[in-house]
């Protein structure tokens, strides 16, 4: 019988621990095709982050380094000084890499660093049970923001992607989402497209991902992928900021 | 032996460069050294100084608190400083091209010595620390001129081997001055 | 060789490039700069990678991915820069990565003064970071201690797989004394088969982590390394005794300071006073072998220190109540003169009469 479907050799056997519906699953498959796609498994070494993510070291079939919370960005820099020659990814939430590590992202970004970061954006805090992240939208309920996300208190959403883009070094950046298999191609086109940029000696690639988290959002995973569809989206629109074509 | 010496000056006088050719030349010669700068915001503009122990036993604490064997000064606000650094029976050499002030010290032997005049005389006012740095190896011997010639050799490398001639003509006219 | 003269923090860089070490990862802060400047200068020039980054918390985790990397690695700061550090530090302890932290350390607490301190012992030996672990400390007292102690620190990394710090005060990094650069003897040492450096599909995958989420795990974890540590207060105990005959005295001071205390000595005995000092060479183990047999003249310790007294502590451990344990210190970067030391000394034995 014809094979139609086999899992990725990317990923490990290990069971994921995420929630129902949660759509890392979904972002660590794109991640792991590509680099099994790529044939560069045995060259990668992803850096894992701090946040619902942080055994991300078990399911990705590479070395793998944990990283502190943040501090994604300086330990693959580290890595990839030490290892030009191999792929360095690192994988991190909104937490992780728009909160406490804004200063290690937009300095990888700045440096112009070879390494590629997958960013999941789901505006919340998933892992510490649900706190308001900076991509939280206004009016959003948190358990930090218990009557909405109020920008007189908080501030605005953080657009971490447009960010990124005004950084001369960051040559690839492009925000898609997982909400539904037409988007999920495109995620992986885009993916795929940010490790090229690596394996070519560009520049810094960032991916940022749009993602539920149904269980925070008290939603079920139908209705979350709606949700993001509905309201993250706007907020956070789709597409390429930068490709090398016009980086400088 | 147990020489210390503080070299203070303003930037661009050349006092770090003074204090580090006597540490070189005293390792040339065998002797245990130090070099200690002063470090810090004030060495952005306003005075430089360092402190360099010369001696024929291990360096204890490299650095001098009121008792320097020698201070070098060469201008104003370095006088005012270190004048009262110097241990009773010790030597302070005071730049009297900048410096009009005489000492007030009574217990220490003064040495006055117009080094920017020298070094003018010379065709090269950058070679004031030069002259200074000769009257103070005649004085103190606690290296040779030659030894510090060496020194000056290694620290200007090929760039800079052009001028160590005039370097040499400005330590014999610092000598002249003192003997 | 023949000795060169070198600035304190150049020959650091100088001992760490000797010592095979290629990476470093700094940010400046007075009064370590040159060091990483002189990194930034020599290290391309064999092949190695320096990186200034964006921050102190940034610079030890470059450092922990290169360690994973299975790298020589290096990165120095002073006193607030390590305190920023301790996160880092504490993450590469737990995954067992060698790598060389120097501090030159300045006056605390806060943004404190640039001067020469010594009021990072707690912050060194006890570690600032996170959880159960230590690091070897080493304190050498002369410039020519710390290029040898620094390229031993890299072996005793590597051995152990755990970070060492090299601590030295603002004095010894800026100071300029002469320095040989010795022929080192192999050290057979492990591979790094541990190293996160890619599969090349000939292996499991190798996982550079501290995260133990079972408790028996965990602690599983922890006795592993504290049986590390054990080893190191076993093995690497390390110091210098001076005129230790029959004094009445015994000083214990580190680094630069037992420098000042030796000349304090000298002038005493001198006068026929006799005084001592036990001379810590690491803060960390403590070496408290030193302090086993004490000569039976002594009457007290005196802990001689560039801070208001961290070490006592130790010395009161190691001392277990037998003698009075004496301080003196300078802090904020005044530096103990031999002079204050000896009316010290002279206040102390008037007062025993």
């Amino acid at each position: 019988m014809a094979v139609v479907f086999e899992k990725t050799k990317g990923l490990t056997e290990k069971e994921t621990h995420y929630c129902p519906g949660c759509t890392h699953g979904i972002i660590h498959r794109l991640v792991a095709e590509v680099l099994e796609e790529l044939d560069v498994l045995g060259e990668t070494v992803g850096v894992a982050p701090v946040g619902c993510s942080v055994l991300a070291y078990e399911y990705f079939n590479c070395d793998m380094q944990e990283a502190a919370h943040g501090r994604a960005p300086a330990v693959a820099t580290g890595i990839k000084r030490a290892l030009p020659d191999k792929v360095v990814f690192s994988y991190q939430g909104d937490g992780d890499l728009a909160s406490i590590g804004t200063a290690e992202i937009v300095h990888v970004a700045h440096r112009g660093e070879k390494i590629t970061t997958i960013f999941v954006n789901n505006a919340i805090y998933g892992m510490t049970g649900g706190q308001m992240a900076p991509t939280t939208l206004i009016g959003q309920k948190t358990t930090t923001s218990p009557l909405g996300r109020d920008s007189n208190l908080t501030g605005f959403p953080l657009r971490m992607s447009e960010m990124l883009a005004t950084i001369d070094g960051a040559v690839f950046v492009e925000r898609v989402s997982v909400h539904n298999p037409a988007a999920i191609r495109k995620a992986k086109k885009a993916i795929k497209k940010a490790f090229e940029v690596q394996l070519e000696g560009k520049g810094f690639g960032i991916v940022e991902v749009l993602s539920t988290c149904p269980t925070n959002w008290g939603m079920t995973p139908v209705k979350a992928l709606g949700w993001l569809e509905e309201n993250m989206i706007p907020y956070y629109p789709l597409g390429n900021f930068k490709s090398p074509e016009e980086a400088k | 032996m147990n020489e210390k010496f503080i070299f203070a000056g303003f930037g661009g006088q050349g006092v770090m460069l003074m204090g580090q050719l006597i540490t070189y030349a005293g390792m040339f010669e065998d002797l245990e050294v130090s070099w200690l700068p002063s470090y810090g915001p004030e060495m952005r503009g306003g005075t430089a100084n360092c402190s360099v122990i010369v001696s024929d036993k291990a360096v204890a604490s490299p650095v001098i608190s009121f008792d320097a064997t020698t201070a070098v000064v060469m201008n104003l606000p370095s006088m005012d400083k270190f004048e009262q650094e110097v241990e009773k029976g010790g030597k302070l050499f005071v730049n009297s091209s900048l410096i009009e002030r005489k000492s007030e010290r009574e217990d220490i032997d003064v040495y006055y010595i117009n080094a920017n005049e020298v070094a003018n005389e010379l065709g090269n006012a950058k070679a004031a620390n030069m002259v200074m740095l000769g009257a103070i190896l005649e004085v103190t011997k606690v290296v040779t001129p030659e030894s510090v010639l060496k020194a000056l050799a290694k620290i200007f490398g090929t760039a800079k081997a052009h001028l160590i001639p005039l370097n040499e003509e400005a330590l014999k006219r610092g000598a002249e001055l003192v003997k | 060789m023949a000795k060169v003269l070198m600035k304190g923090n150049e020959a650091i860089g100088a001992a760490a490039i000797n010592a095979g070490c290629r990476y470093f990862f700094g940010y400046p802060i007075t009064p370590q700069n040159e060091l990483p400047e002189y990194m930034s200068r020599e290290l391309p020039k064999v092949g190695g990678v320096f990186v200034q980054a964006e921050s102190e918390v940034a610079a030890i985790n470059m450092v922990y991915g290169a360690a994973g990397s299975g790298v020589r690695v290096m990165t120095s700061s002073s006193s607030p820069g390590i305190a920023l550090k301790q996160e880092g530090i504490s993450y590469i302890a737990g995954a067992e990565l060698p790598a060389v932290i120097v501090n030159i350390v300045r006056g605390g607490p806060g943004l404190g003064s640039i001067q020469p301190s010594q009021s990072d012992y707690n912050q060194s030996t006890r570690g600032g970071g996170d959880g159960d672990y230590h690091l070897l400390v080493y304190a050498p007292a002369n410039i020519q201690e710390m290029v040898d102690l620094l390229q031993e620190a890299f072996d005793k990394a590597d051995f152990y797989r755990n970070p060492v710090m090299v601590m030295g005060d603002g004095m010894i990094g800026q100071m300029m004394e002469p320095v040989e650069f010795k022929e080192r003897p192999e050290v057979d040492l492990p591979p790094k088969d541990w190293a996160a450096t890619g599969t090349e599909g000939k292996r499991k995958p190798n996982v550079i982590n501290s995260l133990f989420l079972k408790p028996e795990e965990l602690e599983d974890h922890n006795i592993r390394l504290t049986e590390k540590y054990d080893a190191m207060k076993k093995n690497e105990q390390q110091w210098e005794t001076y005129n230790m005959e029959k004094p009445e005295i015994i000083c214990v001071a580190y680094g630069t300071t037992a420098r000042i205390v030796k000349s304090a000595i000298d002038t005493l005995k001198a006068e026929g006073i006799e005084i001592g000092l036990i001379r810590p060479i690491l803060v960390w183990p403590f070496p408290e072998k030193a302090f086993v047999e004490l000569p039976e003249t002594a009457k007290m310790f005196l802990s001689v220190e560039m801070s208001m007294g961290q070490m006592i502590d130790d010395i009161k451990i190691v001392n277990q109540g037998r003698l009075p344990v004496e301080f003196y210190g300078r802090s904020g970067g005044m530096i103990p003169s031999p002079d204050g030391v000896v009316q010290k000394i002279r206040a102390l034995l008037g007062g025993a009469k």
